[in-house]
């Protein structure tokens, strides 16, 4: 059974209570706002990408520590990376969220691994709370939205 | 004389058994829905294993059977609330949300136009709430909203500014985020008295005390079956049989007809002209059951006891969680009901619902389909439990326990 151990790991209560890059931009090449109307979250991206490269990331918006941590996390993940990595670690992370076949074994999504995966492997735990999983993808939906407008500006 | 006891209700309640992470459910959401008793799902049990048939049509033995059922559960329902006309004003709707679409397209499509008023609150449903707004882009009403003071009560100062050029006050009996009791009779002659009728959504009152349509004064009451320990799929949509004659059909099909010919169709009389298709039969059959529990309870009683738990509830959540609990709602006890919206400080509510989980207890996190309300107040979400006839003491305890937990956990 899923306790609340594997959701609420001492690296993700550390993300919530000092969360990585808040804060806005001023020139920023993307600005890009996501919403989770289910639970009134609310998350905007700023981002700088030069010469395919993802330079600086900021955010801000409130949310659950789940999504604030996750939001964080991913801020130190892709913060000076090019964006094919980026969008690596966006793919790897969205299959970590992904319940396989019928939805309802936590087992079969993919196994994280510390040594790739870094900080981000803790949010491996979510999961197994199926309610939560969109409070965890917020952010990633949301960047990959603002790569796209990024590219188009 | 009642003989009221939330132990016994308790023990007729099956899902109160239940075990959740290895501890005993701690259920406090009834805001959301009720549990039902026994003695409702027997009575929906029964009518499937004895008396199944389509109403209305058959002549055989079962479908009577089933047309006496579904029926009987109209009359029952109508002398539950203090119908004048028990057999012919109730009509039986989805659920609130239905009942207020059927009052938006029915009667508000025949009796509202371009600049008409339907006045609301700031503390309404989104029920009471967006059907109005689609009436508004069709034919140009305007919807006005009487504003919520900084006590999470209605500022009615400025009553007849807020009255000019309405036709209906629409507004609900107690606030499902706030448990703010308004005051219904007085809100009505309100709006009789400025020429206009009212609507009382009654969802979150009907299962908590008595609800009196007549000594309301109300031309329009709504509610749901699954808020009064009955059962999901059925509420109710009440007004005065006269009012409701005047009513054109809302949905169109079969039932709630007198004639169809080639060229057009005569629609029935009666509360079945707005029950298009086969009707809930099921669900009426276990509404009717637990109007029989809570008379058998006494909705007195109910109130009285709730009341009373309500003190404790403020007691406990104001002083055992170091101060970190704030309840959104009126702090006096008299002027509210047992909801209580909670603002667990530097907490997100569903960090709050989620570790509240982990000790079998059960509440809701989010805006209650009430963002106007969040919005005034400044919240995003609270996470709000509930009492129900069936809440004990101890259900309060183990939620003290687990919001210090709560508060614990995130520091």
């Amino acid at each position: 059974m899923a306790g609340l151990d594997d959701l609420y790991r001492e690296i993700i209560l550390d993300h919530y209570r000092s969360p990585r890059n808040r804060g806005e931009l001023d020139h920023p090449t993307a600005r890009t706002e996501g919403f989770n109307p289910l639970c009134g979250d609310e998350l905007v991206v700023y981002l700088v990408v030069r010469d395919g490269v993802l330079e600086d990331i900021k955010l801000t918006g409130h949310g659950c520590s789940i999504s604030q941590a996750s939001s964080s996390m991913m801020s130190a993940a892709v913060k000076g990376k090019p964006l094919s990595d980026v969008r690596q670690i966006i793919d790897r992370f969205k299959s970590m969220m992904t319940v396989h076949e019928d939805g309802t074994d936590p087992e079969a999504a993919v196994t994280p691994d510390l040594r790739t995966d870094g900080e981000l492997a803790a949010l491996a735990g979510v999961v197994k709370f199926p309610v939560r999983i969109k409070c965890a993808t917020l952010a990633w939906n949301t960047l990959t939205q603002a790569i796209d407008d990024a590219a188009r500006a | 004389m009642t003989s009221f006891d939330p132990r016994r209700v308790r023990i007729d309640t099956p899902l109160l058994t239940r075990e959740i992470h290895g501890r005993p459910i701690t259920y406090l959401d009834s805001a959301s829905s009720t549990l039902p008793p026994r003695a409702v799902i027997e009575a929906m049990d029964r009518y499937y294993t004895g008396h199944h048939a389509n109403v209305h049509r058959g002549v055989y033995q079962t479908a009577n059977e089933a047309t006496e059922i579904y029926e009987g559960a109209r009359a029952e329902v109508g002398r539950f609330i203090g119908a004048p006309d028990p057999e012919n004003e109730v009509v039986f709707t989805k659920n609130t949300t239905e009942a207020f679409n059927l009052l938006a397209r029915s009667w508000g499509a025949a009796n509202l136009r371009a600049g008409d008023v339907v006045l609301v609150t700031e503390m309404e449903h989104h029920a009471n709430i967006v059907p109005w707004f689609q009436l508004r882009e069709e034919r140009g009403i305007e919807v006005r909203f009487v504003p919520l003071g900084d006590d999470f009560r209605l500022d009615l100062k400025d009553l007849d500014r807020l009255f000019e050029g309405v036709k209906l006050f629409s507004f609900t009996a107690i606030s499902n985020v706030l448990g703010t009791r308004n005051p219904v009779a007085a809100l009505v002659r309100a709006a009789h008295d400025h020429g206009a009728l009212a609507a009382v959504d009654a969802a979150q009152a009907v299962g908590h005390q008595r609800t009196d349509v007549r000594a309301w004064d109300a031309d329009f009451v709504c509610f749901s079956a699954h808020k009064m320990l009955g059962p999901t799929g059925l509420g109710v949509f009440w007004t005065r049989a006269a009012i409701l004659a005047s009513m054109p059909p809302f949905l169109g099909g079969g039932g709630m007809i007198a004639d169809v010919r080639t060229d057009g169709f005569v629609p029935a009389s009666g509360p079945t002209r707005f029950e298009a298709g086969t009707p809930p039969i099921a669900e009426a059959a276990g509404l009717r059951a637990a109007v029989r529990y809570l008379t058998g309870l006494g909705l007195d009683a109910v109130a009285e006891y709730e009341h009373a738990l309500t003190v404790t509830a403020l007691d406990l959540l104001a002083e055992s969680v170091d101060g970190r609990v704030r309840v959104i709602g009126p702090r006096e006890a008299t002027e509210r009901t047992g909801v209580f919206s909670l603002d667990v400080e530097g907490v997100h509510p569903h960090d709050v619902a989620q570790v509240l989980d982990e000790y079998g207890v059960c509440v809701r996190p989010g805006h209650h389909c009430a963002k106007p309300l969040m919005r005034r107040y400044g919240l995003a979400a609270t996470a709000r439990a509930s009492l129900g006839p069936y809440t004990l003491r101890g259900d309060l305890d183990v939620l003290v326990e687990a919001l210090q937990a709560t508060v614990k956990l995130f520091g």
